[in-house]
């Protein structure tokens, strides 16, 4: 787990690479997982911005697993809540509760809801799911942190096709006009909604000079790239006059041959032999796939 | 008669209250949408600037922010026109504040038609209805100044969402300083055995005329304040329905989905008795001056005598 000193301490010499590879790659076998016995969800979308939540879990946030409502822990606003599995998975191997309990994702009664519910389940800092509305409520817990002179960060994760959104250009004309530099923006930009490409459905582009043109600052990166996305929170947390985002270029399904770029894979789940394929791949051994396969109906 | 002296508008009373709530509370932050001179969010915003944002015309952003806001602890209230707020403001209370359960207070102003002159697209007839669906909100209408200050300042206190609406015009006196107020239980204004008129908003005055016009033709009216739409006062309504048998509901709101429709429900399932409904039909208004929207779409003391008659005759079947 990050902690604060930790945080304010990085410098690439300290920083575990290998752990953010492994934990990304159990992160993603666990989005398989997850799918696959819940029979329904969002691959793509969980497996775009999984590196990124790994380096924001597991190494940017200042939290603590066993105090999720600790009054000067750093928010994440997960906006787009369809790619919830990623965040369930990522809250789990950071400690908020037992991996087990992933299995139980969209099940009656389950704390993981199909999409984010804060009531349900600690870490959550934000009910999302209708799209285009995290990045308002970024912007409140980020005045918040202004009105009690509080020096927490707030994160908000949200996606190419939520660009759509009217509402995302409201936060976008506030935040500037405010000087929000405690607010982080990261874009997983995918290149896919769910009908199909965000270039043929409501083409965004010039997306990194539009929100130039909003006031913001902006950085473009490999959103898989662990030193680039490492690069570029840095970057993002020392913001001083304006609000920070981080345009983070990613693959849909990245990680599993047949996902990539398949846009399939937007809000359909894994079948069985895809889990079981999905899985070899991701390096998971024969036992746990077994198990695994044997929880799918 | 009873004397109609018209005292603040029940939105002059919601900028007093906020003034008083800044020095009581560091934790109420309130935010408006360019609307701030005509909401009265001004007042507080000149006394606690700091804790004061009016952050453009953008609804959607508002209960966003304030949803946030709640999330880290801070007691925002939201302001802007009733049908702006409701209406453009809706997916984002659904999610982020009803949802969520969020502590935030929503009030509006210039609900109903006795927005007068703006006309139609400014004025709110849907928000009675808009509120109910929400879970987890409590829902008021306070009928006069003294009544808007109490019940507002106890919405800051009340853990959870909460909607107030509002008005415009100047509102009749029916209280004072001493009139003690509590979310959730309506005032008897008057007792009578034979109809129970029960009103919220600016009705309540309309229904007391009403009580005395009835009282000319030998019918004993009580008029019963409805001030929070949710949760009714189930105990106070029951006991009515068995007392009197018969209810006329008045509200400057639609026909659909508002008060009426909520006691309808209530005495259907607990004591059926014949309720007639004084509403806006199932149409907008238009411009006018207040009283004369009041005539014209039904919402005065008269309507009210009228719809007593009725709900009688069917009472006497």
């Amino acid at each position: 787990m990050s902690h604060p000193a930790q945080v304010s301490e990085s410098s690439n010499k300290k920083i575990n690479w290998d752990l953010f590879s492994k934990t990304a790659l159990t992160i993603r076998r666990d989005i398989i997982k997850m799918l696959g016995i819940a029979g329904s969800g969002h691959p793509g979308g969980s497996l775009s911005c999984t590196d990124i939540l790994t380096l924001l879990y597991f190494h940017f946030l200042r939290h603590d697993a066993k105090n999720p409502k600790w009054p000067d822990r750093d928010r994440l606003i997960f906006s787009k809540g369809h790619g919830c599995p990623a965040l369930y998975a990522a809250l789990a191997r950071a400690g908020y509760f037992n991996a087990d309990m992933l299995l139980t994702l969209r099940q009656l009664g389950s704390p993981l809801q199909g999409h984010p519910d804060m009531r349900r389940l600690p870490g959550i800092e934000a009910s999302t799911g209708s799209l285009g509305q995290g990045l308002s409520v970024g912007i409140g817990c980020a005045l918040a942190a202004r009105f009690d002179k509080k020096d927490f960060k707030t994160y908000v994760i949200i996606s190419d096709g939520e660009l759509n959104e009217g509402q995302i250009w409201e936060a976008a004309a506030f935040a500037p006009h405010h000087k929000l530099s405690n607010l982080i923006t990261i874009l997983d930009y995918n290149k896919f909604q769910l009908s199909g490409a965000t270039k043929d459905i409501l083409n965004m582009e010039p997306v990194a000079e539009k929100w130039r043109v909003f006031g913001w600052e902006t950085k473009e990166i490999d959103g898989h790239n662990h030193k680039e996305i490492f690069d570029a929170i840095e970057w993002a947390r020392e913001a001083q006059n304006a609000p920070r985002i981080i345009i983070a270029h990613t693959i849909k399904g990245k990680g599993v041959s047949f996902m990539e770029n398949n846009n399939h894979f937007h809000g359909v789940a894994n079948t069985k032999e895809e889990t079981a394929r999905a899985l070899k791949e991701l390096g998971e051994n024969e036992t746990e796939i077994q198990r695994i396969l044997g929880m799918i109906k | 008669m009873i004397e109609r002296k018209l005292g603040a508008a029940t939105r002059d009373a919601y900028g007093k209250a906020l003034v008083e709530l800044g020095k009581e509370n560091p934790d109420v932050i309130v935010l408006d949408a360019d609307l701030s001179k005509s909401t009265r969010t001004e007042m507080f915003g000149k006394v606690y600037p700091e804790r004061f944002i009016d952050i453009g015309i953008q609804e959607m952003n508002l209960v966003g922010i304030a949803s946030g806001l709640a999330s880290c602890g801070k007691i925002p209230f939201i302001s802007s026109f009733a049908c702006f707020l409701m209406n453009k403001g809706y997916e984002q209370l659904r999610v982020g504040v009803a949802f969520s359960e969020q502590n935030v207070k929503v009030v509006t102003s210039h609900g109903g038609i006795s927005v007068g002159e703006d006309g139609a697209s400014q004025q709110s007839v849907e928000d009675f209805a808009l509120a109910y669906t929400l879970p987890h909100f409590t829902v008021i209408v306070p009928s006069d100044e003294f009544a808007a200050k109490s019940l507002i300042k106890q919405a800051a206190l009340h853990k959870g969402p909460v909607y107030v609406r509002t008005g415009r015009s100047k509102a009749p006196i029916l209280y004072n300083e001493k009139t003690e107020f509590k979310i959730g239980k309506a005032i008897q204004l008057r007792d009578g055995k034979d109809v129970t008129l029960v009103a919220t908003g600016l009705l309540v005055f309309e229904a007391l005329e009403a009580a005395e016009l009835l009282k000319q033709k030998g019918i004993e009216a009580a008029v019963v304040d409805m001030h929070t739409l949710k949760p009714l006062d189930g105990p106070l309504l029951l006991s009515e329905a068995k007392k009197t048998g018969a209810f006329v509901v008045a509200e400057e709101h639609s026909i659909w989905g508002g008060l009426g429709s909520a006691v309808s429900q209530f005495v259907s399932q607990n004591h059926p008795i014949p309720v007639e409904l004084v509403a806006i039909q199932d149409t907008y208004a238009e411009s006018g001056k207040p009283e004369e929207l009041f005539e014209k779409y039904g919402l005065t003391s008269k309507n009210i005598v009228q719809a007593a008659e009725k709900v009688l005759l069917k009472k006497s079947k």
